[in-house]
């Protein structure tokens, strides 16, 4: 990872900027992304990590700054439209679609971004490429023998599998991964961070993630928010040795960690 | 439920609805055989309400959002027929087409503001709006005013030769018939499709479906939209079968019916505005006949019916499965 690239970064955001009332939620953040990367964002807790991926992800409006992502400037674009461009995300707290079962969920991600919806006279179970790609998605995640199980059915470990599983399922540019292992035991955490080994090969990532260890582990490159603005950027290594890192992030809270 | 080869729609749910429409069909002729013709315009009631509350139930069960404005789309259906007529337009077709085209703009610009809301806020815009109609209606005296408006003639469709007039009870019921038919063919079928399952999955959670790269805001208005233009035929229906129409048609406690009527058949079934037409109906006709405080006791139907049948009337039979999706 050079710090002068030569090609356009994935995502490119400059300036970005959210407040609450007073409160700088998102205080002029510049980050980048480029094709091919782990990028991981780390941050004390209220560090506005939450509030960037919402901006990002389109859920929230920003004040200021762009966004520019694969050669567009998504600023204003609505989530669906920057979903379509490739720009996905998955939530910290699991949101499956409850009343449908493992692999409808799947093959409703697939759908989302393939074609249009709007027709509603021939049952999408005939569409054999959709439940095909789903299936094999699955198999992927682990839930191969799963796929006909209600969401209920599922443990808190397969849940968090299939959130991200359903972000993948479009095969997008980038990924934007909100605290993938929130909430997860040691083993389900390996089998996550494995899991995310494996769609790294097809997309770029934004890890926003709490478990410092398996961030150093898995990511290219690390940026640390603190106070809603980006005070280190660049290799695992370099920022774990950052004196601004080391005094702000670990010195003011480093009981988050 | 594994996916695989799709089944042919209909013959899922077994041969109950070839039946029902059998039954449908040939109850004219029973009741005409045992004397009891004048239970048709109870039948045709039953059948104008099942087209708005299953025109409902696309809004409120399958998209999930709570409106409790559809009378606005009720009464300004009728409304729009009731007018034409006055004015001495009989055309069927121009009914038919004014209606559509007046409530699917009501509902655009309706839902187009009200779906920027969501939760309660949604639920009061949409019955504001409603309440909007209905004092308009109660102000505009060239027809009728708070009085209502009765009408003399009714909706003619030209067949050909032959003249259909819906002053005659069995061709309205038979229209009427064809138009519930028609409604619960295509939810059926809308369902099990790329719409009806992007449709339940921003029931389920709009927020995952729209980050999934679903156009939720434009899917909602399209049923809503839809919703409103089916909900105003049953509006036109209604004043052919009554000849008469009042603000009230337009007040929210029709909307309050119709939900009912929904959450009585079971929302987000093909068959609940049908099952929970037909049984508040019936509910009350039998009720009124016995006792003067019927609508205490049709609360506690539907007490009981919340209570104990979550699913509605149509999920005593149907067992839930893993999956909503067929």
């Amino acid at each position: 990872m050079t710090d002068i690239a030569t090609a356009a970064p994935l995502l490119d955001v400059r300036g970005l900027e959210k407040r609450f009332g007073g409160l700088v939620a998102t205080d002029r953040v510049d980050l980048r992304v480029d094709a091919g990367e782990i990028h991981a964002l780390i941050g004390p807790n209220g560090a506005g990590k939450t509030t960037l991926v919402a901006q990002l992800g389109g859920q929230l409006a920003s004040d200021r700054g762009t966004i520019v992502f694969a050669g567009a400037d998504i600023t204003a674009w609505p989530t669906h439209r920057r979903a379509r461009h490739g720009l996905v995300r998955s939530f910290q707290i699991t949101r499956l679609f409850r009343s449908a079962s493992v692999i409808d969920n799947v093959a409703l991600a697939v759908q989302a971004v393939t074609g249009s919806s709007i027709d509603a006279w021939r049952p999408a179970r005939r569409d054999t490429a959709l439940f095909e790609r789903a299936r094999a998605l699955l198999d992927t995640l682990g839930l191969g023998a799963k796929a006909a199980h209600s969401i209920d059915q599922l443990s808190h470990g397969e849940r968090r599998a299939l959130e991200v599983g359903m972000t993948f399922a479009s095969r997008p540019r980038l990924m934007l991964l909100d605290e993938p292992m929130a909430g997860m035991g040691r083993e389900e955490s390996a089998r996550m961070e494995a899991l995310i080994g494996v769609v790294r090969k097809e997309s770029a990532v934004l890890l926003i993630e709490h478990d410092v260890d398996a961030v150093f582990r898995l990511a290219d490159r690390v940026s640390v928010l603190v106070g809603g603005r980006v005070v280190a950027s660049g290799t695992p290594a370099a920022v774990r040795s950052d004196p601004a890192v080391i005094a702000a992030y670990l010195g003011d809270d480093a009981g988050a960690a | 439920m594994a996916p695989g080869p799709a089944k042919p729609l209909g013959l899922r749910g077994g041969l109950l609805p070839l039946c029902a429409i059998a039954a449908a069909i040939a109850l004219p002729f029973v009741l005409r055989a045992f004397g009891l013709d004048f239970y048709l315009s109870l039948a045709s009631r039953i059948v104008v309400y099942a087209i708005a509350a299953t025109s409902l139930n696309l809004v409120l069960g399958h998209a999930g959002l709570v409106s409790f404005g559809h009378a606005a789309f009720f009464g300004l259906g009728a409304y729009v027929t009731a007018i034409m007529i006055s004015e001495g337009v009989q055309s069927g077709p121009l009914h038919l087409v004014a209606t559509i085209a007046v409530t699917a703009l009501a509902a655009f610009v309706i839902g187009a503001i009200s779906l920027r809301t969501r939760g309660v806020y949604f639920i009061m815009i949409t019955l504001a709006f409603a309440q909007m109609l209905f004092y308009l209606a109660n102000s505009v005296k060239g027809y009728g005013g708070d009085e209502g408006l009765n009408i003399r003639a009714r909706s003619l469709f030209s067949l050909g030769a032959y003249l259909l007039d819906l002053k005659n009870p069995l061709a309205l019921y038979y229209v009427a018939l064809a138009v519930l038919a028609l409604a619960l063919l295509a939810l059926a079928r809308f369902a099990p499709s790329r719409f009806g399952r992007a449709v339940l999955a921003l029931r389920d959670d709009d927020v995952r479906a729209e980050a999934l790269g679903f156009p939720t805001y434009r899917y909602k208005l399209v049923v809503f939209v839809v919703a409103g233009a089916l909900g105003g035929i049953a509006g036109a229906l209604s004043v052919n079968l009554q000849g008469y129409v009042s603000p009230n048609a337009l007040h929210w406690t029709q909307s309050g019916t119709l939900m009912v009527m929904v959450i009585l058949g079971g929302v987000a079934t093909v068959w609940g505005g049908l099952a929970g037409a037909a049984a508040l109906l019936l509910l009350q006709e039998v009720l009124a006949s016995t006792t003067e405080h019927h609508e205490f006791w049709t609360g506690w139907v539907l007490l009981a019916v919340v209570l104990f049948a979550r699913q509605g009337i149509v999920g005593l039979w149907t067992r839930r499965r893993a999956s909503a999706l067929p």
